[in-house]
C-alpha cells in the first residue's frame, strides 16, 4: 500500500480531523489563513460600526461604551488576530518552499503556534457574549485598564497570553527552519526576501514578545490576583505598562510591516521581470531596521513627561529609522525602472504601496518631532498615520500576496478582473478615509472619541471618510466572490501560473506535493529558478539522488495544549467573582489537561514515517495526478 | 554533530587529535568547574562578612556573569563551530538589553 496515494482522497470529517491534526506547514497556512481572514472579517466590521457611529455630528448608533469596546475590539483583532496571522499564513506556505526545506524544523511546534493563537482569539472574542469586551484601547494602559469594570479587560489579558504564546513559538520555528534547513546552494546572502524579513520579523517575535507576557502577566496579577504593579496607591507605578506595552509595540509595528515588505520585494522582481535591485542594502536595510525598531519605543511616550532629553533622544533615534526605509523605497523603485512591466493583480498592489506607505512614513517623522508631537498626539492625525502604515503597508501587503501566492497555496488562479475591480475600490475607499483624517486630527478631533457636535467643523470630514470605508468594505466583499468563484470553478493552472517565477516556490510541481521536493534542489544563486530558466532548463537540477523521506507524524496534542489553556483561562477569570465555586476547579483542569498533553507526547515515541523511495518513483512513472 | 567529528583521511590521525583534544578539553572543564564552585563560596563569604551592600551586590553580580560565561564557553562548547547563529542571537539580546535598562538608567523618568 503506497504512503503517497494513502494521503489523498478523504471524506469531509476525514478532512476536518485531518485539518486539525495537521503539522504541514502548507495545511497551517491554510488554517492561518481561513482563522486570519476571519478575524480580520469581524475586525473589518467593528471598522464599519466605528464609521457609521461617526458618519454624522450626534450620532447614537451605538452607545459611548459600546464605541469604546468597539474600538478596542477593533484594534486588538486587526493587530493580534488578522495581521499577525496572515502574514504567519504565508510565511508557513511560501518560506518552506523558498529555502528548499522539506518541511519546517518543528511541525509539532507550528501546529502548536496555530492552535494557541487560535484559541487566544476566541477568547478574546468570547467577551462580547460574556458580559462586555475589553474597553481600555488596544494599548490597554493601565490606569484605565485597572479600572475597568467587568471582565472585558481580563478577556483581553487572558486571551493575549494565550495567542501571543503561538505567536512566539511560530517565531522561534522560522527562525530555526532558516538557520538550519535552506537546500544546499542557498546561502544567507541567496535567500529570497521574504525569507529574509520573515527571519528578521521572528527575531523580532523573539525578543518583542517576551516583555509584552511580562506586562500581561503583571496586568492578570493586578486584576485578578490583588498585587499592585500598576496601582500607584499601593506604590506601584502606572507609566511601566506604557513602557512594557511599547518595548513591545514599537517591534511589532515591524513584525507586521517587514513580511509585507518582502512579499513586495518578490512581487516587484517577478513583474518588472528584472533581479531585485540592491538585493544586498535590502538585506542591509531589513536587519538595520530590525535593530533600531528596539531603540524607538518612547515616540509613543513624548507627553508622558519622560523629559527634554530623553524625547530629543528618542526623536532622533525614530528619525533615523526612515533611512533604511528610504532605501527599500528606492531600491524598489529601481526595480521596476527600465523593467519590461506587466501589471497584474499583485502588481498593481505594490505599486500602489509605495506612494501609499511614504505618506505614513512621512506623517511618521513629523510625529517624531517631539515638540509637534505634543500637538498630533491622541488626535485623529495619529490614526491617519497608522492607518496609512499598516493599510498602506501591511494590508495592501496581504491582498497583493494573496493574488500573489493563491495558485501557490490552492492550485487556483483569482479572477484577474475582479481582482483589479477590488483593487480600485479597496484603494480609492483607503485614501478617501485616511486622507481627510489627517486634518480632522489638525482641526482639534480627538482619537477614540465617541461623537462629535455640530458646528465643530468636522462633518464633512467625518462623512467623506465613512463613505471612504464603505468603498473598502465593498472592494473585500468583492474579493469574497472572487475568492467563491474561483474555488467553485477549480480550474487548476499548474507549476510557475505567473510564468515569470524567479524563485524555489514557483519551481514546485503544483499543487505542491506533501512532503515540497523529492529531491532538494540545487541552488546556484540569487533567484534560482530564473538562473535555470535563463540557461534554458525547465527544472532545478537536483542535489541529492531519490531517497526515502523522513515524514512526521499529524497530532492531535497541539490542539488539546491549547485547548486546556482555553479552559485554565475561564477558571483564572472568574475565581475572584462571588459565588463562583467551580472556578478554581476549572482552572486546576484546565491546567491539568494542558500539562498531560503534554506529558503524553514528552513519554510516547513518535518518530514519524518514511515515504520509501519505490514509492516516490511510481509515482513519477503514473503521473502524479 | 560536525563539530565532534573533524572530517581528516587519515583515521590514526584522527583519533590521536581528538583523544588529545578531549583531554585538553577535560582539563579545562575540570579547572573551571572548581573556579565555578570557588566563586559560589566567595559570594556566600561576602555577604556572610558583612560587607557594605554596594560593595556585596555589584561584585555577587559579578562573579554571576563569570559564571554564565563558563557555562556557555566550557561547558555548553559555545566556542566550538557550529555556534555562530545561537551567538549572534544572544549578543543581540544582550546588547539591545543592555541599551534599555540604560536608557532608563539614564535619561527616563519612570
Ligand atoms: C518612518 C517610520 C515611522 C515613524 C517615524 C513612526 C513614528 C510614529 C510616532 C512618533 C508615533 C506616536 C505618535 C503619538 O502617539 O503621538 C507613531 C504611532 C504609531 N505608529 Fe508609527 N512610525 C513609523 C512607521 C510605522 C509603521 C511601519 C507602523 C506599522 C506598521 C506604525 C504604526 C504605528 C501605530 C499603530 C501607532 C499608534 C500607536 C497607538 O498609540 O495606538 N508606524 N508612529
Ligand atoms: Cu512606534
Amino acid at each position: 500500500m503506497s504512503t503517497i496515494a494513502h494521503a489523498q482522497k478523504r471524506g469531509f470529517t476525514g478532512t476536518i480531523w485531518e485539518y486539525l491534526t495537521t503539522v504541514d506547514h502548507k495545511k497551517i497556512a491554510i488554517l492561518y489563513l481561513l482563522a486570519g481572514g476571519f478575524f480580520f472579517i469581524v475586525g473589518g466590521i467593528e471598522a464599519m460600526m466605528i464609521r457609521i457611529q461617526l458618519a454624522v455630528p450626534n450620532n447614537d448608533f451605538v452607545s459611548a461604551g459600546l464605541f469604546n469596546e468597539i474600538i478596542t475590539m477593533h484594534g486588538t483583532t486587526m493587530i493580534f488576530l488578522a495581521a499577525m496571522p496572515l502574514l504567519f499564513a504565508f510565511m508557513n506556505a511560501v518560506m518552506p518552499l523558498q529555502i528548499g526545506a522539506r518541511d519546517v524544523a518543528f511541525p509539532f511546534v507550528n501546529a502548536l503556534g496555530f492552535w494557541l493563537f487560535f484559541f487566544g482569539g476566541v477568547f478574546l472574542n468570547l467577551s462580547w457574549f460574556l458580559g462586555g469586551a475589553p474597553d481600555a484601547g488596544w494599548t490597554s494602559y493601565a490606569s484605565l485598564s485597572l479600572a475597568s469594570e467587568g471582565h472585558g479587560i481580563d478577556f483581553y489579558a487572558l486571551g493575549l497570553q494565550i495567542s501571543g504564546f503561538g505567536t512566539l513559538m511560530g517565531g522561534i520555528n522560522f527562525l530555526v527552519t532558516i538557520i538550519n534547513m535552506r537546500a544546499p546552494g542557498m546561502t544567507y546572502m541567496r535567500m529570497p526576501l521574504f525569507t529574509w524579513t520573515t527571519f528578521v520579523a521572528s527575531a523580532l517575535i523573539l525578543f518583542a514578545f517576551p516583555p509584552l507576557t511580562v506586562g500581561l502577566f503583571m496586568l492578570i496579577f493586578d486584576r485578578m490576583f490583588g498585587s499592585g504593579f500598576f496601582d500607584v496607591a499601593m506604590g506601584g507605578n502606572t507609566i511601566i505598562w506604557e513602557h512594557f506595552f511599547w518595548i513591545f509595540g514599537h517591534p511589532e509595528v515591524y513584525i507586521l510591516v517587514l513580511p509585507a515588505f518582502g512579499i513586495f520585494s518578490e512581487i516587484f522582481p517577478t513583474f518588472a521581470r528584472k533581479r531585485l535591485f540592491g538585493y544586498s542594502s535590502m538585506v542591509f536595510a531589513t536587519v538595520l531596521i530590525g535593530f533600531l525598531g528596539f531603540m524607538v519605543w518612547a515616540h509613543h511616550m513624548f507627553t508622558t513627561g519622560l523629559g527634554p532629553v530623553a524625547n530629543a533622544i528618542f526623536a532622533v533615534a525614530t528619525m533615523a529609522i526612515a533611512v533604511p526605509t528610504g532605501i527599500k523605497i528606492f531600491n524598489w523603485i529601481l526595480t521596476i525602472w527600465g523593467g519590461s512591466i506587466k501589471f497584474t493583480v499583485p502588481m498593481l498592489y505594490a505599486v500602489a504601496f509605495i506612494p501609499s506607505f511614504v505618506m505614513g512614513g512621512v506623517t511618521g517623522v513629523m510625529q517624531a518631532a517631539a515638540p509637534a508631537d505634543y500637538q498630533f498626539h491622541d488626535s485623529y492625525f495619529i490614526v491617519a498615520h497608522f492607518h496609512y502604515v499598516i493599510v498602506g503597508g501591511i494590508v495592501l501587503g496581504l491582498l497583493g500576496g494573496a493574488h500573489f501566492y493563491w495558485p501557490l497555496m490552492f492550485g487556483t488562479m483569482l479572477s484577474e478582473k475582479l481582482g483589479k475591480i477590488t483593487f480600485v475600490l479597496f484603494l480609492v475607499g483607503f485614501h478617501l478615509t485616511f486622507f481627510i483624517q489627517h486634518f480632522l486630527g489638525l482641526m482639534g478631533m480627538p482619537r477614540r472619541v465617541w461623537t462629535f457636535l455640530e458646528g465643530q467643523g468636522l462633518a464633512t470630514g467625518n462623512l467623506i471618510s465613512s463613505i471612504g470605508a464603505a468603498f473598502m468594505a465593498l472592494g473585500i466583499i468583492v474579493l469574497l466572490v472572487n475568492i467563491v468563484i474561483t474555488q467553485k470553478k477549480n480550474i487548476q493552472v499548474g507549476r510557475d501560473p505567473w510564468e515569470d517565477g524567479r524563485t524555489l516556490e514557483w519551481a514546485i510541481p503544483s499543487p505542491v506535493p506533501f512532503y515540497n521536493f523529492k529531491q532538494l534542489p540545487l541552488v546556484r544563486g540569487l533567484d534560482p529558478f530564473w538562473i535555470e530558466k535563463m540557461e534554458g532548463k525547465t527544472d532545478m537540477t537536483p542535489a541529492e539522488p531519490v531517497g526515502d523521506i523522513h515524514m512526521p507524524n499529524n497530532s492531535f496534542v497541539p490542539f488539546v495544549i491549547s485547548l486546556g489553556l482555553f479552559v485554565a483561562a475561564f477558571g483564572a477569570m472568574y475565581h475572584a467573582d462571588e459565588g463562583k465555586d467551580w472556578a478554581i476547579p476549572v482552572l486546576i483542569i484546565g491546567m491539568l489537561i494542558t500539562f498531560g498533553a503534554m506529558l503524553y507526547r514528552s513519554v510516547k515515541d513518535d518518530h514519524g514515517y518514511h515515504i520509501h523511495k519505490e514509492d516516490l518513483l511510481d509515482e513519477a512513472e503514473g503521473g502524479t495526478r | 554533530m560536525a563539530n565532534l567529528h573533524p572530517k581528516s583521511g587519515d583515521p590514526k590521525v584522527t583519533y590521536e587529535y581528538r583523544r588529545k583534544k578531549n583531554a585538553e578539553e577535560m582539563r579545562m572543564q575540570v579547572i573551571t568547574f572548581t573556579m565555578m564552585i570557588f566563586f559560589t563560596v566567595i559570594a556566600f563569604v561576602a555577604v556572610g562578612a558583612g560587607f557594605s551592600k554596594w560593595f556585596i551586590i555589584p561584585f555577587v553580580l559579578l562573579l554571576a556573569v563569570v559564571q554564565v560565561i563558563f557555562q556557555l564557553y566550557y561547558f555548553m562548547h559555545m566556542s566550538h563551530k557550529g555556534h555562530e547563529a545561537p551567538q549572534l542571537f544572544m549578543y543581540s539580546g544582550v546588547i539591545v538589553a543592555f541599551i534599555t535598562i540604560l536608557a532608563f538608567l539614564t535619561i527616563i523618568w519612570l
